[in-house]
């Protein structure tokens, strides 16, 4: 739960960040893991929760939209992978062992020209939102998302918007979750971004 | 000589040819003409029936379901339309069939199939006939009439070896040769629906057999964009519609009675 992870749409664009910590029990075993997979070109997930199954399901989750996207020429769409990914982890969540994970994604739709994201947790619960976020920080960041989010904002100002969201998070939460990596991605696909 | 390699499926003849498969598709030769054209705002369906008569039940077809009588021309996914062509008793195995793998994408990914992933999936089912022992193929011919967000309208038709293609405008069944040729000089580019419509009834009336059109032999649907809501709307048209429609372009049987009274 001291992960933290965030989403916010803006015009034509999504942008996923993540804190790169990785700890076990109250060591910081790491500071430079990547919590954001690429799935496809225009396709972006942020993991966190219950180590090694994080990293089991993303992968798992990785191969099997790039298998879809060798088989039928074109990727999914983001709502068509988010909802493959829901049904994934919602059918694991009736199993003895079940994945723990917590999810962002985000992608932009290259049929229907928009950007969207889907915020999806370890109960297999998903819901497309605006802005979103995972963990402690959520506590914190989403009211200040419910006051500055705006869908119209450029990327300049979205990115403001999360850095408000990261600084208030480092400056309220016990534990600062340290650095973060940013992702963005629009219609020219995917690229990280320093903040 | 031939006896030898066709009367098992998957043999290869010296030739090279599969027997079964060549008969397959002589057999939808022989049925039913299916007519599909691609237009820039939606994708049209046309199918010749064969099954006619006087005393045959039409009661059903008139009300409920989707319209249609139920012979040539199905709804496989709200957002695609089939016409097929062949033994029909086939033909509902694979509506059958197709209408599950819909429902199935439907299930796995909350998104309506994409019309080629849909005949993908039909075909490699086709295919699977012409390879295993003890088996027939299917004696089909389908026409995918369908939209999905990747690539808007389209147009696709399968045969009995699995094979499918995408196209403007195309024709299974008997007399496709005819109509083909003749959609080939008739078709625009740029075609609309509405002329579409009456470029598929023109079509049908010159490769059937018959010398007028009407309800009782013509099965009819338009795939268009719902204006408001931005959906695929399939309308398999009813049969007091399709005459409504040959009414329209002029092309309805005349009534012989009245013509016999005014004389």
């Amino acid at each position: 739960m001291a992960e933290t992870s965030f989403g916010i749409t803006g015009k034509g664009y999504v942008i996923i960040a993540s804190d790169t910590t990785s700890a076990r029990s109250i060591i910081k075993m790491k500071t430079d893991e990547d919590k954001i997979k690429t799935l496809s070109p225009h396709l972006l997930m942020s993991y966190s929760g219950e180590p090694g199954d994080t990293v089991q399901f993303a992968e798992y989750v990785e191969r099997n939209i790039r298998l879809y996207q060798i088989r039928n020429l074109y990727a999914l769409r983001p709502s068509a992978a988010a909802s493959w990914i829901r049904r994934a982890l919602a059918t694991s969540l009736r199993t003895r062992k079940a994945y723990a994970v917590n999810l962002l994604v985000g992608g932009y739709d290259t049929a229907s020209h928009d950007p969207h994201l889907y915020w999806i947790d370890y109960f297999g619960t998903m819901t497309e939102v605006p802005f979103a976020a995972h963990g402690y920080g959520a506590y914190f960041a989403l009211s200040l998302l419910d006051r500055y989010h705006d869908p119209e904002a450029t990327l300049e100002e979205g990115l403001a918007t999360l850095k408000r969201c990261i600084n208030e998070v480092a400056q309220r939460l016990v534990i600062d979750p340290g650095k973060y990596k940013v992702k963005v991605v629009d219609k020219d696909g995917i690229r990280e971004v320093e903040v | 000589m031939a006896r030898r390699y066709d009367s098992r499926t998957t043999i290869f003849s010296p030739e090279g040819k599969l027997y079964q498969i060549e008969y397959a598709m002589e057999a939808i030769s022989h049925a039913g003409t299916v007519l599909g054209l691609l237009a820039k705002d939606g994708v049209v369906l046309a199918a010749e029936k064969k099954v006619t008569g006087k005393l045959l039940d039409l009661s059903a077809t008139k009300e409920g379901g989707y319209g249609g009588s139920g012979e040539k021309i199905f709804l496989l996914s709200s957002n695609v339309i089939g016409g097929l062509a062949g033994l029909t008793a086939d033909a509902n195995s694979v509506v059958n069939y197709a209408r599950t793998a819909a429902q199935q994408h439907l299930l796995a990914y909350n998104e309506e199939i994409p019309v080629e992933l849909l005949a993908q999936r039909l075909c490699d089912m086709k295919q699977g006939y012409t390879q295993f022992g003890g088996l027939r193929p299917f004696g089909v011919s389908l026409l995918y009439a369908g939209y999905d967000p990747h690539y808007q309208f389209q147009l696709y038709r399968s045969d009995p070896s699995g094979n499918y293609s995408g196209w403007k405008a195309t024709c299974i069944g008997a007399n496709n040769g005819t109509a083909q040729s003749l959609l080939k000089q008739e078709y625009k580019d740029d075609i609309e629906v509405k002329d579409a419509i009456g470029l598929a009834l023109r079509t049908m009336s010159k490769t059937m057999d018959s010398t007028t059109l009407g309800s009782e032999k013509l099965e009819f649907a338009v795939l268009t964009l719902d204006p408001v809501t931005k959906q695929p709307k399939a309308k398999i048209y009813r049969p007091a519609e399709i005459d409504a429609l040959l009414e329209k372009e002029g092309l309805a049987k005349k009534d012989e009675d009245t013509e016999m009274k005014a004389a």
